[in-house]
C-alpha cells in the first residue's frame, strides 16, 4: 500500500466517522468502501470473485487450518491396534511426516503413544499436584500454579517411541517414522526441583508416575534427571495438550518416549531400580540390546520424495527430511542418490540443538532414471546412523531382507524411485 | 520448653545456636525457593505406590492361589485374560506351549507372572493397572491373592502358599538373574561402548 491509498483510504475513514456522528447510517457508505478497498471482491458473477471464510466466534478466539490443508495422524502400525478402540481408547497414533515442514510438530499432530491404551484423563488443573519424595531431604507437594513459580526453560526436544520402527511392509513415512514428533518445551528444569528437595547422597534413581488410570510408571537414573529432564508445562507456546500430558509431563530429551511420563503427579527418588512394567516390556536376555534401548540412537529420513508420493519428471528438487539423536546434537547428515555408492553432505535448514529434529536438504537434479535415494547422519558425540547391512555385520549376524536392528531401530531409510517418479519403500 | 525457659534467660547464647543450626543446613543445602508444601507421612504412605525388588512399601495383607482363583473369577478378570489365563483379548497370563515346563524361561512367552525377575513387579502392576476400569479399587488382600494365583498357574509357586509382604519379596522367579542389566548412564556417551552406530 503506498502512501496515496493510505491516505485515501484516512479520508474514507473520516468520512464514514463523519456520517456515524452526524447520525445518518453509514451502511451504504462503508459496503461501498470496502468493494472499491478490496483487491478481490466478493461479488458474485465478477470475474475476480473469491470465496471468502466468514468470520466465526470460533475461528476468531482459537485458529484452524485452511480446510485445503488435510493432514492427519493416523493408527500405528496400519492394520494394528485401532484408536480410537471400540471403548474410546487411545494406544498408538503417528505423525504425518509426509506433511511437515520445518522442524516444529504442531501439537494437534504430534504423535500419541499411552502406556497401555488408555483414556485421556481429563485433569483440573487446579486440583493437580506434583508431589517428590523419597530419597530426598525435604519432600514437597507443588500446585501447578506453585510450579509455575520457579525458573523455567524452553527447549526445543524430540519424543520417538520405541514402536518407531521401519520395514518393508509400510507405504510412507508417516508409518515407517511417524512415531517421532519436535516440540518447543517450557517447564522447570527438574534439577532446579530436586536442589530444592535436598538430593541425599543415596539417589541413584527416580521413579516418574502418571495420574492415568493405569498410573504409567518409570525408572530413569537420577544422573539423567540431574541433567536434563524438563518438568514441562507448555508446549509451542501454550500449554500442554491433554494428549501430551496436561497439565504437567516430564521430558527425558533423547530418551524413547515411553520415558516421558505425562500427567505427572509423582517422583518417587530411590536408591535402587524400579522395575515399573514400562521397564518389564524393556527386559531382554542381553546387555547390549538393552543399551541400545533407552537413548535414542542418530536417526534420520528423508521426508521428500518418499512413500506413495510421486515427483512429476525429470528436473531439480530438493531432497528434504529430518535428521535427530538422543546422544546430542546432530553434526551432519549426508544424502546418498545413487542407492548408497555415493554421499553427498546436505545442509540445515535451522541451527541443531541437542536432541531436537533438525530439517536437513540437498538440492538434486533428477534425470528420470530409476534410482535410490536415503540419508544419515553423525551426531555430536560420534555416533553415526548405519545401513542395516552394517549393523547385522556388527552383531557378526547374516543380513536378510527382514533383518531386525536390535534394540531401537535407527537404521538408514531407503526411498525407491521409479521411472516414472513414483516414490516406494526401498526396503520392500 | 526446657530451650524456652534457657532461651528467656540467656538469648544471645541460643541465638548464637540457632544462627550455628541455621547456617549449617544452609550448607547441606536449603531450599531456594520455599515454595510449596510438605506432604503429610499419611499422604505419602497413600500416594506411593511404587513397590522395589525388596517390598519395603507393601501393605499389611495376604492370600493364596485358592483365594485369588476365587477373586480371578469376582473381579472378571477372566473376562479379558480366559479361564486358568488364556483365552481372552487381553495379554495371556500363562504359557501356551504344550512342552512349556520343560523350556527355559526365555524360550516361553512375555508372561508378566512368568518372567518378571520378582513378584513384587506382578503385584505392583496389578495392584495400580487392574482391572481395565476399576483400576486402584482392588484390596491388598485382593492383589495378594491374585498375585499368588497367577504365580501358582505358571508354576512358580505351590497351590497352598500364602504371599504377604514378607513372602511375596522371597519368591524365586524362574528367570532368576538371567536379565540384561543397565549401564550407568553418562550425559553425553554413547548407548553402547564400543557400538559405532
Amino acid at each position: 500500500m503506498d502512501s496515496d491509498q493510505k491516505n485515501s483510504r484516512r479520508e474514507m475513514l473520516k468520512a464514514s466517522a463523519a456520517l456515524a456522528a452526524s447520525g445518518i447510517t453509514t451502511m451504504g457508505a462503508a459496503g461501498t468502501a470496502q468493494a472499491q478497498a478490496h483487491d478481490h471482491p466478493a461479488t458474485p458473477g465478477s470475474e475476480n470473485a473469491s470465496p471468502m471464510i466468514h468470520g466465526s466466534k470460533e475461528q476468531i478466539e482459537y485458529g484452524h487450518r485452511s480446510k485445503y490443508v488435510n493432514s492427519v495422524r493416523v493408527q500405528h502400525p496400519i492394520g494394528g491396534r485401532p484408536s480410537p478402540d471400540v471403548f474410546g481408547k487411545v494406544f498408538h497414533v503417528a505423525s504425518p511426516l509426509q506433511d511437515s515442514v520445518g522442524v516444529i510438530t504442531p501439537s494437534s499432530l504430534h504423535y500419541i503413544a499411552t502406556t497401555r491404551g488408555s483414556f485421556l484423563p481429563d485433569v483440573d488443573p487446579k486440583l493437580h499436584t506434583l508431589t517428590i519424595h523419597g530419597e530426598v531431604d525435604r519432600p514437597l507437594t507443588l500446585t501447578m500454579d506453585e510450579l509455575k513459580r520457579f525458573p523455567s526453560v524452553t527447549r526445543l526436544h524430540f519424543i520417538e517411541c520405541a514402536g518407531n520402527r521401519h520395514n518393508g511392509k509400510q507405504m510412507n513415512v508417516q508409518d515407517t517414522h511417524g512415531m517421532t514428533s519436535c516440540s518447543e518445551w517450557t517447564g522447570v528444569l527438574l534439577s532446579t526441583l530436586l536442589k530444592e528437595c535436598g538430593l541425599k547422597s543415596s539417589a541413584k534413581w527416580f521413579v516418574s508416575e502418571g495420574a492415568e488410570e493405569v498410573k504409567g510408571a518409570s525408572s530413569i537414573p537420577i544422573n539423567k534427571g540431574m541433567d536434563d529432564c524438563i518438568i514441562a508445562y507448555g508446549q509451542n507456546g501454550e500449554a500442554l495438550r491433554p494428549q501430551q500430558g496436561f497439565p504437567v509431563r516430564i521430558m527425558v530429551p533423547g530418551w524413547e518416549g515411553i520415558f516421558h511420563t505425562k500427567f505427572l503427579r509423582r517422583i518417587k527418588v530411590t536408591k535402587d531400580f524400579y522395575m515399573n512394567y514400562n521397564e518389564f516390556g524393556h527386559l531382554t536376555q542381553s546387555d547390549k540390546v538393552l543399551a541400545l534401548g533407552e537413548q535414542i540412537g542418530p536417526k534420520s529420513v528423508i521426508t521428500y520424495p518418499s512413500g506413495t508420493q510421486r515427483i512429476p519428471g525429470p528436473g531439480l528438487y530438493e531432497i528434504s527430511g529430518l535428521a535427530w539423536s538422543g546422544g546430542g546434537t546432530v553434526k551432519m547428515v549426508e544424502v546418498s542418490t545413487d542407492g548408497g555408492k555415493t554421499w553427498n553432505r546436505a545442509q540445515f535448514k535451522n541451527t541443531p540443538q541437542r536432541m531436537a529434529h533438525v530439517r536437513f536438504a540437498y538440492p538434486w537434479k533428477w534425470d528420470g532414471t530409476a534410482t535410490t535415494i536415503m540419508s544419515r547422519t553423525t551426531d555430536d558425540i560420534g555416533q553415526k546412523q548405519a545401513l542395516r547391512e552394517e549393523i547385522a555385520d556388527w552383531w557378526k549376524v547374516p543380513f536378510e531382507r527382514d533383518y531386525r536392528v536390535p534394540g531401537l531401530d535407527n537404521s538408514v531409510m531407503p526411498w525407491k524411485i521409479a521411472g516414472d517418479g513414483m516414490v516406494t519403500n526401498g526396503l520392500a | 520448653m526446657a530451650l524456652r525457659k534457657f532461651a528467656m534467660r540467656t538469648p544471645g547464647v541460643v541465638a548464637i545456636l540457632l544462627g550455628s543450626l541455621v547456617a549449617g543446613s544452609a550448607f547441606a543445602q536449603s531450599p531456594t525457593y520455599g515454595v510449596g508444601r510438605t506432604p503429610t507421612a499419611d499422604e505419602l504412605r497413600r500416594m506411593d505406590i511404587s513397590i522395589g525388588f525388596a517390598g519395603e512399601e507393601l501393605p499389611p495383607g495376604r492370600g493364596s492361589a485358592k483365594e485369588g482363583a476365587q477373586v480371578y473369577m469376582q473381579k472378571a478378570c477372566v473376562g479379558c485374560h480366559g479361564v486358568t489365563g488364556i483365552g481372552g483379548l487381553a495379554p495371556i497370563l500363562r504359557s501356551k506351549l504344550e512342552n512349556a515346563e520343560t523350556l527355559p524361561v526365555w524360550k516361553k512367552e512375555r508372561i508378566l507372572p512368568l518372567r518378571a525377575p520378582s513378584a513384587t513387579i506382578v503385584w505392583d502392576f496389578i495392584n495400580r493397572g487392574m482391572p481395565v476400569g476399576l483400576e486402584g479399587t482392588l484390596k491388598p488382600d485382593e492383589v495378594y491373592a491374585l498375585t499368588a494365583y497367577l504365580l501358582f498357574l505358571n508354576k512358580v509357586i505351590p497351590e497352598d502358599q500364602v504371599l504377604d509382604r514378607v513372602s511375596l519379596p522371597k519368591v524365586k522367579m524362574p528367570i532368576g538373574d538371567q536379565y540384561g542389566k543397565l549401564h550407568e548412564f553418562k550425559s553425553n556417551t554413547p548407548r553402547l561402548e564400543g557400538y559405532p552406530y
